[in-house]
Formats: structure tokens, C-alpha cells, sequence
């Protein structure tokens, strides 16, 4: 908590990973009403969520609550069924009539460069070496020249402390290390904003620390995140905000603090169980 | 000279050998999309077709393509559409066999390759070449190899449509001088080709043993 206060007073200290934006108090990601259902599932019930600038969210809640399908339908891999999705003031979709009307599918493909996502399993393209996985969207997408491609990617891989590995394949790295090589590979396309789905769940506790170092380091910097997580004390640690989800709805949402002496006993229920 | 009438054979069977592969190859792609396609129409006739592919001898196939354009179209068979009709009738069947391989390698794909690819911005084309397609070829190539050289030994089967390949040839050499020997030569040669073939697709293999 301390060290987020000395930053609030220096806030543009460390630009290397975001630029400098005028509109400081934009939001950078607005939700609402966000609907989904799966057949007769519904997972998400009226969802709404604001994220600005440079501000840490983390995600907790049960097992199927829901975390995973917001990220997912926020980052375009889910349609969802009602509300409105948000960026940077740009609509992906608008609710009409209690449904959600997406722009074209020309338009859509344009959002993809204002969002990363870190998955649980790390989904590194297996037959690309690091340096490509990394590159490659950037290239090949993102039409960036090679040269500067790997330029930065050799940035990236020094700050998050893999300069050895460039000329490696996924399956000869740890877990943790590929962890982060595939953070290396969603900063390369230079996102607004980066979102984690419990990215440390499928790794043993020394390597789930060396990954939830480089997420704090990115805090550090002001990169805009979201992260869904099991582990309270790091989120408590990092985040701007909390956000407690069950049954398809946000049952609280506030700072740390506020979550971690809720009133809610069902949400301090959870934090106890999981903090130890 | 025995040796030098089966090797004008053997040539003629490494013709249809290449051909077969130049052509099935890229027609089991398309058929296995077809095959896997959302249209259920599309999808239902690959089907059938695959059944029909693997389900009938590939000889009987063989006459089919050779008799038909008389037989249903009318039309005077000339001598040089015997190769042609076997050559499509080898390509045509191993399309099927291929398809079935290729939608096996597909299928067994993890969902999250996909995903990542998506939110990282490549398209659905990019994403199939360049992130899926070479995954999928270093699973299927076990299965691919096996395909190929049974696709050598049934390169005797243009027999049946009096294509001069070397089992033809070396069924008709036998009988002229009432001897195997001519038979074992060509047995000779079939392994020396599959043999080729085999150390081809081991370093086709270890070429993408690069990564797990
Ligand atoms: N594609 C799908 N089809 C049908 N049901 C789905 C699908 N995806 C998710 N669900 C269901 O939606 C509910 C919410 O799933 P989700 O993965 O979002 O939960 P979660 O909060 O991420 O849980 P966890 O902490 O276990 O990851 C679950 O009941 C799940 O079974
Ligand atoms: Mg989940």
C-alpha cells in the first residue's frame, strides 16, 4: 500500500510500457449491463465495470462464478448477449432492446490491439521459438518492421528477466518462465490495458511468485490491468480495486480495504478461506 | 533385359506414386474442411463420399473411373486416358484416407491456440497456416507415412486397367518365361522404393522434432 501512494505522487515516472495519454481520466474499459447466458445458464447477470487509466482490478469469487467468461466476453473470444462493452470511448457493442449489437466484423478486429490477455495455461505457440512467439503478432499483425519488433522484444525479455531465453522453445522453459514470456508476448502488441485469467493457478508456489513479481512491476509502471486471482495477498497488495463476483453478479466492488473488512459476510467467508 | 524393362516400369510407378501425393494431398485438405464444415450439407456429403472412398476396393474404383465416361457418357476411351483415369482414381480415394488423417490432427488441437491467436489479432487464415496447420503436420506425420507407403505397394493395382507399371510388367515377363524371378525383382524394387520413401518422411520427422 505504501509504495502506491509514493507512486500517486510521481505517476509518470516509468512510461516504458504505455504511452503518455492527455485524457488522464478516461475510461479505458467501460461495462454495462453486461448479460451473458450459456443455453439456459445464465452466468452473467447485469455486470457493469469501469476501469480508468493505469488502474490494477482484480477479480475473486468462487469457482463458476463467472470470472472467466467477463474476461472472455471483454476480450472478444465470447459474444455476449446483453449490455454494452466500452473502449477508450469506442463501443464494441451497444445494448438495444436488451441486446447487445455489435459493430461489424471489420470494425471489431481494430479492438484487438486495445487489449492483452494472459491466460492460465500460458498458450504459447509451441513451434515458435520465445523471440517469436513474441514477434510474431507484432510483424505479422500489427505490421511493425522486424527490426523494431525485436528490439523491443529483447526490452521486454530483459525486464521481465528472460534475456537468456530468446532462442528457446516453450517446452524448455519452466512454467513461471513461460508465464512470462507469454505477459513478454501480449506487452509487445503495446495493449491499453492487460487481463489476466488466474495466471499463476497452473504453477507451484516459488513460480507463482516470480510471476506475480512481474505483475506488481507492471503496476508499478501504471499499466492498466485486470486480473482475476485466487491469491489474496497479492491482490491486496496490488490492486486499486476489488471486485467480489458470485452467481453471475459483483457482489461488492471497492478498495482492498474495503473488501477485506466487508461487511458482507459471504465475501469475508471467501477472503478467509483463501488467505492464510 | 529384365532388369531394364522393370525399371521403365518402376518409373511408371513412381509417376503415379508423386501424381497420387500431388494431387490427394491438397484435395484431402479441402475435403476434411468440407468435412468439418458448419453447413450441414457440405459436411453430410463428405461424409458420404469418405464412406464410399474407404468403404469400396480401390481396384473396383479404378474400373469405375476407367469405364464410366463410356459406360454412363458415351464417349470413345482413348489409350491415354488410362493413365489419367488411374491417376484420378488413386488421387480421388487417398483424398479421402488423407482428409480423415488431416481432420484427426485438426480436431486434436487445443482450444487455447486458437484463442490466442485470436486475441493476439490474426485472422482465421493466418491463424490456420501459420499457428495450426504446422502443429497438426508434425502430429499427422506418423500417420501420413504410414498412408504413403501403402500408397506404393497399390500403385500395382493400375494393373487392372492395363497401366504398364512394374507389377505389369513383371506379371508379364514371368509368365512369358515361367519363371518367379521376374516377380521377385520387382519385390526387390517396391522395398528399395519404400525404403526411399521411409528415410524420407524419418527426416521429415526429425525435422520437426525441434519442439514438443
Ligand atoms: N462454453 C460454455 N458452455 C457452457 N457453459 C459454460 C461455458 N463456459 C462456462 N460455462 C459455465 O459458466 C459458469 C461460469 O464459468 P466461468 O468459467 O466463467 O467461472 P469462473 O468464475 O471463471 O470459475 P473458476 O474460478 O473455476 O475459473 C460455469 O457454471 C461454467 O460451467
Ligand atoms: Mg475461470
Amino acid at each position: 500500500m505504501e509504495n502506491k501512494n509514493l507512486q500517486e505522487n510521481n505517476p509518470m515516472e516509468n512510461k516504458s510500457l504505455q504511452e503518455t495519454n492527455p485524457m488522464e481520466n478516461i475510461n479505458l474499459l467501460e461495462i454495462n449491463h453486461m448479460r451473458k447466458q450459456f443455453g439456459n445458464l445464465e452466468v452473467l447477470k447485469d455486470i457493469s465495470l469501469n476501469v480508468k487509466k493505469g488502474e490494477v482490478v482484480s477479480i475473486i469469487g468462487p469457482s463458476g462464478s463467472g470470472k472467466s467468461t467477463l474476461l472472455r466476453c471483454a476480450t472478444l473470444l465470447e459474444r455476449m448477449d446483453g449490455g454494452d462493452l466500452i473502449y477508450l470511448g469506442e463501443a464494441v457493442c451497444r445494448d438495444e432492446n436488451g441486446e447487445s449489437k455489435y459493430v461489424s466484423k471489420k470494425e471489431l478486429k481494430k479492438f484487438h490491439r486495445y487489449f492483452g490477455l494472459v491466460f492460465q495455461n500460458f498458450n504459447l505457440f509451441p513451434h515458435f521459438s520465445v523471440m517469436k512467439n513474441i514477434i510474431d503478432a507484432p510483424v505479422s499483425v500489427a505490421g511493425v518492421p522486424k527490426k523494431e519488433a525485436e528490439q523491443t522484444a529483447r526490452k521486454l525479455l530483459k525486464q521481465l528477466g528472460l534475456e537468456d531465453k530468446a532462442d528457446a522453445y516453450p517446452y524448455q522453459l519452466s512454467g513461471g518462465q513461460q508465464q512470462r514470456v507469454s505477459i513478454a508476448r501480449a506487452l509487445a502488441l503495446k495493449p491499453q490495458i492487460l487481463f489476466f485469467d488466474e495466471p499463476t493457478s497452473a504453477l507451484d508456489p516459488e513460480l507463482t511468485a516470480e510471476v506475480l513479481k512481474v505483475i506488481k512491476q507492471l503496476a508499478k509502471e501504471h499499466m492498466t490491468m485486470i486480473i482475476v486471482t485466487h491469491e489474496m495477498n497479492f491482490a491486496r497488495e496490488v490492486s486499486d480495486k476489488i471486485i467480489f463476483m458470485e452467481d453471475g453478479v459483483i457482489q461488492q466492488q471497492g478498495t482492498p480495504q474495503e473488501i477485506f473488512q466487508s461487511p458482507n459476510e459471504r465475501v469475508r467467508e471467501f477472503i478467509g478461506k483463501l488467505s492464510d | 533385359m529384365i532388369f531394364s524393362q522393370l525399371g521403365k516400369g518402376l518409373i511408371v510407378s513412381v509417376e503415379i506414386f508423386i501424381l497420387t501425393l500431388v494431387f490427394s494431398m491438397p484435395l484431402g485438405l479441402l475435403v476434411s474442411f468440407g468435412r468439418m464444415s458448419k453447413n450441414i450439407v457440405i459436411r453430410t456429403i463428405m461424409k458420404v463420399y469418405i464412406s464410399i472412398m474407404r468403404g469400396t476396393p480401390l481396384m473396383l474404383q479404378l474400373i469405375v473411373v476407367y469405364f464410366a465416361p463410356y459406360y454412363v457418357l458415351g464417349m470413345k476411351i482413348s489409350s491415354a486416358y488410362r493413365f489419367i483415369a488411374v491417376i484420378i482414381g488413386f488421387a480421388v480415394n487417398y483424398a479421402a484416407y488423407f482428409a480423415e488423417i488431416y481432420r484427426g490432427g485438426i480436431e486434436s488441437m487445443p482450444k487455447g491456440q486458437y484463442e490466442a491467436a485470436q486475441v493476439l489479432g490474426y485472422g482465421k487464415t493466418q491463424t490456420f497456416w501459420k499457428i495450426i496447420l504446422p502443429q497438426v503436420i508434425k502430429r499427422i506425420l506418423p500417420a501420413v507415412t504410414n498412408e504413403i507407403i501403402t500408397l506404393v505397394k497399390d500403385t500395382s493395382l493400375a494393373f487392372v486397367i492395363a497401366v504398364a507399371e512394374m507389377f505389369t510388367i513383371a506379371k508379364q515377363i514371368a509368365a512369358a518365361q515361367a519363371s518367379i524371378f521376374p516377380l521377385m525383382i520387382a519385390g526387390a524394387y517396391y522395398f528399395i522404393f519404400n525404403l526411399v520413401v521411409a528415410l524420407v518422411m524419418e527426416y521429415a520427422e526429425k525435422k520437426c522434432n525441434y519442439y514438443r
